[in-house]
């Protein structure tokens, strides 16, 4: 076999946004197990991770963490390209976006059960915008707003209460290292 | 139970708690703005086949609509309204009781009266449903 000549060297930042990007997919994996009572309503697991990744190494880190959680959690699912791929890449590029506004929040009042619900709520904004003009061209969709806005909201406290749990503790310094 | 119920609720600081009652509050509004389907605000009262009236249904009152045979009654009441006393004589529209869904119609074919639901979104009419 001919050595390639291009040859690519990780850095330390990118072994480190491998790990933790790792560790949210098997969050994903483990997650699509859970049988859910409504398409969509997840518990988003793997945003715990993003949140940490947030705190720990800021929004760049996030959004490499997030999209790869995306391609490579729905690639192991065989759900790549498929409408729900689309989807959760469109609640991820959108609670992206809102975590990179509410993360200049004061972080004095503003812990992470805010960005959390944030980042819940503009995903399933942007799952809802995407299903609207795509895959549901009707506005009967809106219909399920306040069931999804009810499990954003309680996913979105669980999930920053152990976000703020992990990272007060030890256990986000060993998954980073 | 309560020790570590208080373990989790210090993670939690005060704008947290804003944000939390915001989003319950979008949850609230949500589920009354988008649920409210088939909720009628207006009745249409008819009466010769010509519009005799048009109230809301915000406040109770009661409509005295003249026809051939005599008065027909309709009462209306915050949300619904019924044909209260009719003169035809085989009280249909009488006893469809009363009238909550938007759409939903109650003829006295008699004495040419008729009352319907209107506003909200109607799902249907209960005549061609």
């Amino acid at each position: 076999m001919t050595r390639s000549t291009i040859e690519i060297v990780p850095t330390p930042d990118d072994r480190r946004i491998a790990r933790l990007a790792a560790a949210a997919i098997v969050l994903t994996v483990a997650e699509a197990a859970i049988p859910l009572p409504l398409p969509g309503v997840k518990p988003g697991l793997a945003n715990i991770v993003t949140l940490i990744v947030l705190a720990r190494w800021g929004w760049r880190d996030a959004v490499w963490v997030a999209l790869l959680r995306v391609l490579a959690g729905s690639l192991l699912l065989g759900q790549l390209f498929a409408p729900g791929f689309f989807l959760s890449l469109s609640g991820a590029v959108a609670s992206l976006a809102t975590l990179g506004l509410a993360m200049h929040l004061p972080r004095r009042w503003f812990g992470p059960v805010s960005l959390s619900v944030f980042a819940a709520f503009a995903h399933i904004g942007g799952q809802l915008a995407l299903a609207r003009l795509w895959l549901v061209p009707h506005d009967g969709v809106f219909y399920l707003v306040p069931l999804f806005a009810a499990a954003a909201t309680l996913f979105g406290l669980v999930n920053g209460l152990v976000a703020a749990k992990l990272m007060q503790g030890r256990v986000a310094d060993r998954i980073s290292k | 139970m309560r020790a570590r119920l208080a373990e989790w609720i210090v993670l939690l600081r005060p704008g947290d708690w804003l944000v939390l009652v915001g989003a319950l509050a979008l949850c609230v509004l949500s589920a009354l703005t988008l649920w409210r389907g088939g909720a009628p605000d207006k009745a249409v009262v008819r009466a010769g086949g010509k519009v005799f009236a048009e109230v809301g249904l915000a406040r109770a009152q009661i409509l005295e609509v003249p026809g051939p045979l005599g008065v027909t009654r309709i009462e209306i009441a915050p949300g619904r309204a019924r044909v209260a006393a009719d003169p035809g004589p085989r009280q249909y529209c009488v006893r469809q009781g009363w009238l909550t869904r938007s759409g939903a119609v109650a003829i006295c074919a008699p004495n040419q009266v008729s009352l319907s639901l209107a506003g909200g979104a109607a799902d249907y009419d209960s005549l061609n449903y």
